[in-house]
């Protein structure tokens, strides 16, 4: 069986934060506690919309010692595939819904003298658990947080009015910008950082770091990646002696799970590296998405992450 | 002899590379005997102005040719204890950025390394190069004692006497190999010391 | 109670036995007449009725024995059991996984009460009837790994998870297969298994990792190790080896039967939940070679696999030396008949040796 241990949920509450951001709670269906977790941690939601199944990553953000009942937040994406969607415009209070058990890419390293947050938009999620967890450990935090305006700040006045000493919030239409030279200049020995949020955040965050002779194992990251719309491309699967068609608005790995192939993955936003997958003939180009593969292994063909990446050319046959 | 090629090993031996300027903020050198060579080699102006060296001659003329690269701040001492107290203060005013160079004998670098391990800094950040002395700090496994520049194989633990065998096995938390007594299974018969590299 | 605790010791007079019961539940480790390294993990969720991989943590005959001499152990030499300060919340992730699992698994032995964190735990077997809060270290006597894994059969090693490799930074290790945790503590997964010939270049250590780092929370996985020890030792560790190493010169073709002993790990993982790391108690079973052979699947087999072994693992599990010796005693008992696959006694199916 792929993916993590599922567990039925009821959801239980349903909040709109501002014009993109909904906070989603789920209880246990049969009443039973919900397991803990450390935080960062993600679940896996899956979605029965239609005939399609989707199962998108979010962010765990209560307290993870909380085991009544887990929430998340979940930014709507107009663009996207219709995972965002379908949570905000199909999911009522009281619908039965199957989530994954905890599983943490993010964690904090618990040696750190300090923890350094930063987050972009709604990257904010995994360190609402985190910051929890933190406190009842009497750990050293900050958190610098930027959001596009006052209106769009999730959870700005919830993190400032409790923590108002180790929160900085920044507005992108106040043209304020975290000052990161700056703040990363005088860090003490010892100090992690943790970015979440888009992918041009994260890379100025790891850039700016390596710039200041910060160690690679200092810098934490994590970038859930949607699966990306592409053009229909055709596979071939070696193993299970099949051909499908990967459709427009579906992943390679949503198309080998719509066939019946039991296929490998955790996270399915390209950072885990579970659903790694060996390719055996190809002709075309590779549009590979993931964190996982390095440089190399994205030139040389020889292997794709099938929740992310995609493929347009005339052949792949891949050891599935 | 200054270089040494040590043989392939297995995957908890250290192994040294050839030290390099990084950016950073600031640049921590520690170095014993012929590790001066290696600091030598590396240094560039840009780099001594944000530098502290510590230094352990254990007899190498190298002190004046450092001095000369005129570094931000400059120690020489008699041991490696005697200058722990003064990497214990660099490291506890550090700030993240702080570039960490080691180089000279294995149980220098061993020790120094852990300093700047419990101040923050991973294992993988601090660069090392091996110059000088093939001799090695031991830990007997059984009295835990610490032998310093072992060189002989097998060699008698200077804390409880028993005749150890020298492992490949290195732990960082110890800045030490582990000796084994070798006649366990045959009290007596302890084989003639060699070299550690014969 | 259920199980009927040994009155026997694992030193000096040596007085462990195996009752014929813990003998066809013994973990024997070869599925084939060979073998060789290999990831042979798989999913530990429960197993056959009565068998070492039956419950979450398996409770034996051995229990009360063993725990007094981990104390021993401990007394002698504290060292064996450390926690680097980042490892104490995966220490009470570790105390709450075996609680949960013991009450759970054997109700008549283990009781816990939780309200809140307030809790209360009682050991019918050691005769303990503690009450703590839980994440508060000031009131148990130990830390919470510690206090925990004085009442767990088997060497708990605690990993943290970062950087893509698993690290040794907190344990109990007092049953251990000659490796040393005060060695070895704040190593990574290469590093500590650096002695271990043959498995590195074979790719081993490397696949091995991958399967663990994506262990998750609620989906355990095992294996099965093995060495050899003369006598019934249970700390065969590197600290004491100037003191039972010369137990193995001992062997002689009349005591072999009675003195050599299969030694059996039942490696386990769990995933942690609060801390994300990883727990990978080993649970030592020991069986003498005369009790084996009362199984005649397994006196073939282990015959085989000792005769067949390469030189370099004979030689890293300590018995290259008295390897000759052993297949003569091991050769009386296999008479050259195929043999089922698995590792279980098959002793309903499987012919009686024949002379």
């Amino acid at each position: 069986m792929s993916g993590a241990e599922k567990i039925a949920v009821t959801v239980t509450d349903i909040v709109p934060l501002n014009d993109l951001v909904t906070r989603f709670e789920f209880k246990s269906t049969d009443g039973s506690l919900l397991p803990t977790f450390s935080g960062g941690a993600h679940t896996v939601v899956e979605m029965q919309d239609g005939d399609i199944t989707r199962l998108n990553p979010y962010s765990l953000m209560s307290d993870p010692m909380d085991q009544t009942a887990y929430t998340i937040s979940v930014r709507r994406d107009d663009e996207g595939r219709g995972g965002s969607l379908f949570m905000h415009s199909k999911v009522s209070v009281g619908d039965q819904m199957v989530i994954s058990y905890p599983v943490n890419l993010f964690s904090l390293d618990l040696r750190a003298k300090k923890h350094l947050f930063i987050a972009g938009g709604i990257g904010i999620t995994p360190f609402l658990a985190q910051i929890k967890q933190l406190e009842r450990f009497n750990g050293h935090w900050e958190l610098h947080y930027a959001c596009r305006s006052e209106s769009l700040g999730s959870y700005v006045d919830e993190l400032t009015s409790h923590h108002p000493n180790e929160t900085h919030v920044y507005y992108d239409d106040q043209d304020q910008v975290i000052d990161l030279a700056n703040l990363l200049d005088g860090q003490p020995l010892g100090t992690h950082i943790y970015v979440c949020g888009p992918k041009g955040m994260i890379e100025w965050v790891r850039g700016t770091a390596a710039g200041e002779g910060w160690p690679r194992e200092a810098v934490h990251y994590e970038e859930f990646l949607a699966p990306q719309p592409g053009k229909p491309f055709e596979v071939k699967l070696a193993v299970s002696n099949k051909v499908i068609e990967v459709g427009e608005q579906e992943s390679l790995l949503e198309a080998m799970e719509r066939e019946g192939v039991d296929a490998p993955y955790l996270c399915r936003g390209g950072a885990c590296g579970q659903c790694e997958t060996n390719v055996i003939d190809y002709a075309g180009n590779f549009i590979h998405r993931d964190h996982w593969l390095d440089d190399a292994e994205h030139a040389n063909g020889q292997k794709i992450m099938p929740c992310v990446s995609r493929f347009e050319g005339k052949v792949l046959v891949l050891d599935r | 002899m200054s270089k040494f090629t040590f043989p392939e090993s297995i995957k908890s031996r250290p192994v040294y590379g050839t030290l390099a300027p990084r950016d950073g903020s600031a640049h921590l050198l520690v170095a014993d005997a012929h590790g001066a060579e290696a600091i030598l080699d590396m240094a560039t102006p840009e780099m001594m102005a944000k530098a502290h060296i510590i230094y352990i001659p254990k007899g190498e003329a190298f002190e004046e040719d450092l001095r000369a690269l005129n570094p931000a701040s400059f120690y020489s001492g008699p041991s490696y204890g005697a200058a722990e107290p003064r990497l214990r203060k660099a490291l506890q005013d550090a700030k993240m950025g702080l570039q960490v160079y080691l180089a000279g004998t294995e149980g220098l670098m061993g020790q120094a390394q852990n300093e700047a391990m419990a101040a923050g800094i991973p294992h993988t950040a601090i660069q090392t190069e091996h110059r000088g002395s093939v001799a090695r700090r031991m830990q007997c496994v059984h009295c835990k004692g610490i032998t310093e520049d072992v060189e002989t194989d097998p060699f008698v633990c200077s804390h409880c006497g028993l005749n150890l065998f020298v492992r490949d096995h290195y732990s960082r938390r110890l800045a030490a190999y582990q000796g084994v007594r070798v006649d366990a299974e045959d009290p007596g018969n302890v084989p003639a010391p060699k070299g550690i590299y014969e | 109670m259920s199980i009927q605790f040994n009155d026997e010791t694992f030193r000096d007079d040596y007085s462990f036995y195996n009752s014929e019961r813990a003998i066809k539940r013994f973990p024997f480790p070869f599925h084939e007449d060979s073998y060789m390294y290999s990831v042979n993990m798989e999913q530990h969720r429960g197993g056959p009725a009565d068998s070492v991989y039956e419950k979450r943590f398996d409770v034996d005959e051995h229990y009360v024995a063993e725990m007094r001499d981990r104390a021993m152990v401990l007394a002698d030499d504290p060292l064996r059991c450390q926690s680097l300060p980042h490892m104490t919340l995966a220490g009470w992730d570790l105390l709450e996984l075996i609680m949960v699992s013991k009450s759970e698994d054997y109700p008549d032995l283990f009781e816990l009460h939780r309200d809140g964190n307030n809790w209360r735990w009682i050991n019918k077997p050691l005769g303990i009837d503690d009450s703590f809060v839980f994440l508060d270290e000031t009131t148990l006597p130990y830390g919470p790994m510690e206090y925990i894994t004085r009442q767990a059969q088997g060497d708990f090693c605690v990993l943290d998870q970062r950087d893509d490799n698993l690290w040794m930074d907190a344990g109990m290790v007092t049953t251990q297969a000659d490796w040393s945790l005060d060695f070895d503590i704040g190593m990574n997964f290469f590093e500590w298994h650096a002695p271990v010939p043959l498995a590195h270049e074979k790719g081993i250590f490397v696949r091995a990792l991958k399967f663990l780092l994506n262990i998750q929370q609620g989906a355990p996985a095992r294996r099965l190790n093995w060495t050899m020890t003369v006598n019934p030792l249970l700390d065969t560790s590197p600290e004491n080896y100037h003191k039972w190493g010369i137990q193995k010169t001992t062997l002689t073709p009349e005591n072999i039967g009675a003195k050599q002993h299969l030694r059996v790990e039942l490696q386990t993982f769990f995933r942690l939940p609060r801390s994300n790391a990883l727990v990978f108690p080993i649970r030592c079973y020991l069986c003498s070679f005369q009790d084996i052979m009362t199984v005649p699947k397994w006196g073939r087999r282990l015959h085989r696999v000792v005769r067949d072994l390469p030189v370099e693992l004979a030689t890293y599990k300590g018995f290259i030396d008295n390897r000759p010796m052993m297949l003569d005693y091991l050769k009386n008992f296999d008479d050259g008949l195929e043999t089922s696959a698995g590792i279980w006694p098959d002793l309903d199916t499987e012919p009686p040796l024949q002379t």
